[in-house]
């Protein structure tokens, strides 16, 4: 039960690693993840697009009562980020305490371990945030 | 299209079932509508649950029960919207009567939470959500309503205990509810001085592990009339929407609940002015107020003012979760839709007991799947 399995982690590494992303051509809805039909014109037509590194945090949280995986991590800081496109992505926050947070900062893409995986020994990465350097 | 009738309900009291199964609190909370009903047979099964696939590893809930039942034979199956699998399996069961094709239909609602461990539990909550994006970076169902409530108090200016008082208001409910979980009162600063689930979310503005079944009979006006039992009249509509509300256009409005209300409310040829409770899906305190909001019974940025003014009281304009919601009823996943519409059933046929509400023709329940990703509106009305 809620283990990580290579393959479904796997094909999304574009999405997870580089913010690659799929934007309608048609309405310009952007889509984390490959469609075939636009969720919001249902036009069929995408390009990939690499998503803005650098945002503004509208949001944040920080998670005291963890899922199965991030026993080890909590508590750990869920950001709303809206980036400079005006996309808006949930992203872990890293690299700083809560208390050195505050809403409308600058905030960039970084690469992590998101997660291992204790029996298998599989650790899987992707993207999180920080506090622009 | 055939009218559709709730002609009998059964409910178990919502607790830490240690010694009793999935199926065994099912097949009881079945015997009890069928009883309240007074009927021994129907003609299909319905069964509503978010969590039995993961917890207890069980699908195949349909001849699962019927088996318990002794009605193997007859067709029955799961249904499934995450938390509102409890309505939507009142929604296939009421579509069936519609459509003539069955005279009487038993839908029920279970999950038993208690199965789980902590983390399991938290992580099975996250199930009606997009795993690939929230659920592989560890964002829990709490954390993006706590996303939720922090934008909504940033918006409109609104002060946590504001908000903070809708578990006061459900606890006061539950008091006199014989099924309740938390059939105790609590103060706005038990509330507040909570432990953070994530912040400004407190654990007392969430729910906890419960197990729990609920079932209605559904029968068609031909059966109805041969019935002795007490009963109401019931139409339900659903509505859908993105996975994740902050991917929405404004993550602070529900669409699928106006749009479900709005089409059962057209249906059930009821004005809104006429619905005198309403049973809203208040899976945390913030999700109580932006359903409010989105029911049409306050403006937006406004829902937390019904409850300063007392609005939502049993003496108050539009009583809310009079036997306590999901707050202090309990909220056992897959079984709380049901449950809703049996709590507003029993207060139409004045079963209500020390909570009963005086003169009412008409009532609303409305049950979510996730952040409203899922939206059923039933309307129930008395006959």
């Amino acid at each position: 039960m809620f283990r990580i399995k290579v393959p479904r982690y796997w094909r999304h590494k574009d999405f997870r690693y580089r913010l690659n992303a799929w934007k309608c051509n048609h309405c310009g809805e952007v889509h984390f993840f490959k469609p075939l039909v636009c969720r919001r014109c249902r036009l069929r037509e995408f390009n990939k697009v690499m998503l803005p590194e650098t945002g503004k945090l509208i949001a944040y949280t920080i998670v005291r009562s963890p899922p199965c995986g991030f026993e080890e991590q909590t508590p750990y800081i869920i950001g709303f980020i809206e980036l400079e496109d005006g996309t808006r992505i949930l992203s872990q926050i890293t690299d700083c305490y809560p208390e050195e947070l505050k809403l409308g900062m600058k905030v960039e893409v970084t690469f992590r371990r998101v997660r291992e995986d204790d029996p298998d020994k599989i650790i899987a990465y992707g993207y999180k945030f920080r506090p622009a350097i | 299209m055939s009218k559709v009738y709730v002609a009998g309900v059964g409910l178990t009291k919502v607790d830490e079932h240690w010694r009793e199964s999935l199926e065994y609190l099912m097949a009881e909370a079945s015997l009890k509508a069928l009883d309240d009903a007074g009927i021994s047979r129907v003609d299909s099964i319905y069964v509503g649950s978010m969590l039995s696939q993961v917890l207890q590893e069980q699908s195949h809930l349909g001849a699962l029960l019927a088996e318990e039942l002794g009605l193997s034979g007859i067709p029955a199956m799961g249904v499934e919207a995450a938390s509102a699998s409890g309505a939507a399996a009142v929604y296939a069961g009421a579509r069936e009567i519609e459509a003539s094709r069955a005279n009487a239909v038993l839908v029920v609602g279970v999950d038993k939470m208690s199965d789980g461990m902590s983390e399991e539990v938290t992580s099975a909550m996250m199930i009606g959500e997009r795993q690939e994006y929230t659920g592989f970076i560890g964002a829990t169902f709490y954390s993006i309503n706590a996303l939720l409530y922090s934008l909504y108090m940033n918006r409109y200016s609104v002060g946590q205990e504001k908000i903070a008082l809708f578990p006061v208001l459900c606890h006061e409910h539950a008091v006199n509810a014989p099924h309740a979980q938390y059939p105790f009162k609590i103060k706005l600063d038990t509330v507040l001085s909570s432990p953070y689930v994530a912040e400004p979310l407190r654990r007392f503005e969430t729910t906890a592990i419960a197990d729990g079944a609920a079932a209605l009979v559904l029968v068609n006006e031909e059966t109805a009339r041969k019935l002795d039992s007490l009963k109401t009249e019931l139409v339900i509509e659903s509505a859908t929407d993105y996975l994740t509300p902050l991917q929405r256009e404004d993550p602070l409005w529900f669409p699928s609940v106006s749009l479900s209300t709005s089409k059962a409310l057209s249906r059930s040829g009821i004005e809104k002015k006429d619905i005198k409770t309403i049973e809203i899906f208040d899976a945390t305190s913030i999700m109580a107020v932006l359903s409010l909001e989105s029911l049409g019974f306050a403006e937006r940025g406004e829902g937390w003012r019904l409850l300063e003014r007392g609005e939502l009281t049993l003496s108050g304009s539009i009583p809310c979760n009079t036997f306590g919601g999901l707050k202090a009823r309990g909220h056992p996943a897959g079984a709380t839709g049901i449950y809703q519409i049996a709590e507003l059933h029993l207060q139409l046929t004045h079963r209500a007991g020390k909570n009963q509400l005086d003169s009412i023709k008409a009532g609303l329940a409305q049950s979510l799947g996730g952040i409203a990703s899922t939206a059923f509106t039933s309307i129930l009305k008395e006959v």
